[in-house]
């Protein structure tokens, strides 16, 4: 797509419609992505509630998965994951 | 008090005839705070978010009571901090509000991110800001460092000479801000116009409504039925255009200025310009100064005539957007221009007006030997001997066609 010139944008970036992060990926720049397994999840929710990007997926009171379009790979849901469940793990992107 | 008030024949001396103007104005003795408090009231604007600050407290003090007694509709935010007081007006300026605050000095200076905030949405917020000294040391007293500190936020700057021109400039201001689509500061010398008492004419309150007009914001964000986003994020491929917009409001808004002015002018009195010329037809030796020093200026320029001296005044009212054509091609005609400083950049440049001034000349086939008077630091006083000094200085100029120094630090003690 066309990039627009500053004569075409809008006036001050002011955008017509609601717009919000929804809309705009940000998980591009992981370098480690986080791997659920459901198997082994004990529906604690620590991941979601250290989750600094709301990235984990919840339905019904219950984790779903990872939504990867804006998790950042911080890994602070495997680290929050407790250590006898382990269901979520750190695998470095593009292996 | 009203007089009766005719101004048909008097001419200024450009040799220009004023618009005749003869019927009863309401001419009373105010303070230059009492005087921006007072064109507020008149603008009647839909929010003040302000906090008091010296020598601007008085300003906020006097709306306060007016929006306490009923006399305006007007939403008064009281905040913590100029910073929060800026923020507010950018949110009910986005909100669609017509809006105004007033502050000075350190004031300006916590508002600083959220003066770019404001320009870059492009809200049309007027400023009523009393020239104060940026710490430290801590002063209270007049120079312009907190009004040239935020020279490059975006805003409008506009100088005040004395109360009557502080008014003019508050009720055009409104007016500018909201067909340029950016915000205006209004300024006047702290002590010296904000707290020293003058004679000024004053407009009807339905005079001021009827020149500013119903206002009708660009966008509001609280038209729930056609949102908007304001403020989104803007990366590497698109910032840089919106600035690019930014600039170009900034270059169109000089036409505004023009505009206003001109109608002030054919309604009311002397309006709004970049420019005040004075007695520089002839001129050989020209001051070039802002706000309440130019008034000083002019005596010492009529002692002078009065002497033979070919001596002149450029006063500059308006110093964002910079009117570097106009300037350049006022400056080239004369032999030996002083630049009158009231704060220094700390660029080992001189002062800000200097600086601008002299890269606005580069191009010139012909220029002015030009130097810089930077006085006035902290509310130091410039008399009338101070600047017949600089004008016996540049005589010397004009005679020896040498700079001895290239600025010079006016009533500073060695």
């Amino acid at each position: 797509m066309k990039k627009k010139g500053w004569k075409e944008l809008p006036m001050a970036a002011v955008l017509p419609g609601e717009w919000s992060t929804e809309q705009f990926p940000t998980g591009d720049w992981r370098v480690e992505r986080p791997i659920w397994d459901e198997e082994k999840c004990v529906q604690d929710l620590m991941c979601y509630l250290s989750c600094p990007d709301s990235a984990i997926k919840i339905e019904d009171g219950r984790m779903v998965g990872i939504d990867y379009q804006f998790c950042k790979g911080c890994g602070l849901c495997a680290y929050a994951c407790p250590p006898k469940a382990k269901a979520i793990t750190m695998v470095r992107e593009g292996k | 008090m009203c007089v009766c008030v005719s101004t048909e024949g008097q001419s200024d001396h450009n040799g220009a005839r004023r618009e005749i103007r003869e019927e009863m104005v309401r001419r009373e003795a105010k303070t230059g705070n009492e005087v921006m408090a007072e064109a507020m009231r008149q603008v009647n604007p839909d929010v003040v978010a302000a906090y008091p600050i010296t020598p601007a407290t008085e300003i906020v003090q006097i709306f306060a009571s007016f929006v306490a007694d009923g006399l305006v509709d007007t939403e008064f935010v009281a905040v913590e901090s100029e910073h929060s007081a800026m923020s507010a007006c950018v949110g009910a300026a986005a909100a669609g509000a017509r809006v105004m605050t007033a502050t000075a000095s350190q004031g300006l200076a916590l508002m600083h991110e959220v003066l770019y905030v404001a320009a870059a949405l492009r809200l049309p917020i007027v400023l009523c800001d009393v020239n104060r000294s940026l710490s430290a040391p801590i002063n209270i007293h007049c120079d312009h460092s907190d009004t040239m500190g935020s020279r490059d936020a975006g805003w409008i700057q506009i100088f005040s000479e004395n109360a009557q021109e502080t008014y003019d400039n508050v009720v055009q201001a409104v007016r500018v801000a909201e067909k340029a689509l950016l915000p205006v500061v209004v300024t006047t010398d702290g002590f010296i116009i904000s707290h020293g008492c003058e004679t000024v004419d004053f407009l009807e309150d339905s005079e001021v409504q009827e020149f500013i007009g119903e206002y009708t914001p660009a966008y509001t964000i609280l038209d729930v039925d056609n949102p908007i986003t304001l403020g989104p994020l803007d990366l590497q491929d698109y910032f840089f255009e919106h600035k690019r917009q930014e600039i170009q409001a900034v270059l169109e808004a000089g036409r505004w200025i023009d505009e206003v002015g001109k109608e002030y002018r054919k309604k009311f009195r002397k309006g709004l310009d970049f420019l005040e010329e004075y007695r520089v037809d002839d001129a050989e030796l020209v001051v070039l100064a802002l706000g309440s020093t130019a008034g000083t200026a002019k005596v010492v320029v009529d002692g002078l005539r009065e002497a033979g001296t070919r001596a002149g005044l450029v006063k500059l009212r308006v110093f964002r957007p910079f009117p570097a054509e106009r300037l350049a091609r006022l400056l080239a005609r004369f032999p030996v221009v002083a630049v009158m400083d009231r704060s220094d950049t700390l660029s080992t440049m001189g002062g800000p007006v200097f600086v601008e001034c002299r890269a606005a000349l580069y191009e010139s086939g012909k220029k002015p030997l030009m130097v810089d008077y930077v006085y006035g630091l902290g509310g130091r006083d410039v008399t009338d001997e101070d600047i017949r000094r600089v004008f016996s200085d540049m005589e010397q100029i004009r005679k020896t066609q040498k700079i001895p120094n290239l600025i010079t630090y006016l009533g500073v003690r060695e």
